[in-house]
């Protein structure tokens, strides 16, 4: 029974979600969270929800994806933020503590932080 | 690692490096034998039976950017210390499958702790896969099917910030409706 009212539901966003689509992939911002083992032991899962739950808070809509380990174990947590048009920060040795105010500072007032900042990657390089 | 579920995420992301594009993952709890299983299999490149034989090795990865591969000889030790086992059976070109045994009451045996936030890391993973789940607690089951869910949204992504919500919803509803895991037996020493 719950099963069925769950499906109901996924269609009812299914519907939603395709209006305001294209807005976002043009215009959207994307937070890529790494999830090797290395993400995994140093708690990046419990950063990928802290951001998640952060951003249902605020009513921000932005993509969360992971992925795996780019080479920077030692920094892990990591987080990239990327928002179109502008080039990718990447953020390093992330706790959930740190979620509320990157959320606030990087993607809601524009600042990089920079003392968590350890790059950036150029906008048109990533594709 | 602190939970088995994070183990579970960790042999995932094996699987996704690997090429995979359809994960099953499936645990099961026999409180009456007093074992628990978590299996994931994939249909990902696979592995050489040379490369079987060093992948429990820490030193042994596929990684150019160090030498060491901790995610298999973790989950190895976390089942052995627990009177179980890991074994891996794979081919190349036709896919892995990981199956650690633990005894389900042995005192260093690690909760499963947030199995929906981990399938949820998978889920919202940079490349698509598929994902099986199944978890059997005696004769309760949860299964979840992302194929099913795909079919329904069609192109809308399972990153789309709606539909994430609503898969963490499922998710921990399902976990929920399983009953409790811990049994008020003896523990296995």
């Amino acid at each position: 029974m719950a099963r069925l009212k769950n499906i109901e539901e996924l269609k009812k966003i299914r519907q939603e979600a395709q209006k305001d689509l294209a807005v976002r992939t043009q215009t959207g911002t994307r937070i890529i969270i790494g999830m090797g083992t290395c993400g995994i032991a140093a708690g990046a899962r419990e950063v990928m929800h802290a951001i998640l739950r952060e951003l249902d808070l605020r009513k921000i809509e932005a993509h969360v994806e992971t992925v795996g380990c780019v080479g920077m174990c030692a920094k892990e947590p990591l987080v990239d933020i990327e928002q179109a048009g502008k080039s990718r920060v990447r953020y390093a040795n992330i706790s959930p503590e740190h979620v509320p105010r990157l959320i606030e500072e990087h993607l809601l007032k524009g600042n990089v932080i920079q003392e968590w900042a350890i790059g950036r990657l150029d906008a048109r390089k990533i594709q | 690692m602190r939970e088995l579920s994070l183990h579970v995420l960790d042999v995932i992301q094996n699987a996704i490096e690997a090429g995979a594009s359809k994960i099953e993952v499936r645990i099961e709890e026999d409180l009456e034998r007093d074992w628990m299983t978590i299996e994931v299999a994939d249909d990902g490149r696979g592995m050489s039976q040379e490369w079987v034989e060093k992948v429990l090795n820490p030193f042994t990865t596929t990684r150019k950017t160090r030498h060491v591969g901790l995610g298999l000889p973790l989950f190895a030790e976390a089942a052995r210390r627990c009177g179980g086992d890991l074994s891996i059976q794979s081919k190349p070109g036709k896919g892995t499958r990981i199956k650690a045994t633990f005894r389900h009451n042995h005192i260093d045996r690690a909760p499963l702790g947030d199995i929906p936030a981990a399938l949820l890391a998978v889920l919202l993973s940079e490349s698509p896969v598929d994902l099986e789940y199944l978890h059997k607690v005696g004769t309760h089951e949860f299964q979840f099917s992302s194929l099913e869910i795909r079919k329904e949204l069609d192109d809308i992504p399972l990153t789309h910030p709606k539909v994430r919500g609503w898969l963490s919803q499922t998710l921990c509803e399902g976990e929920a409706s399983l009953p409790s895991r811990r049994q008020t037996r003896p523990l296995t020493l």
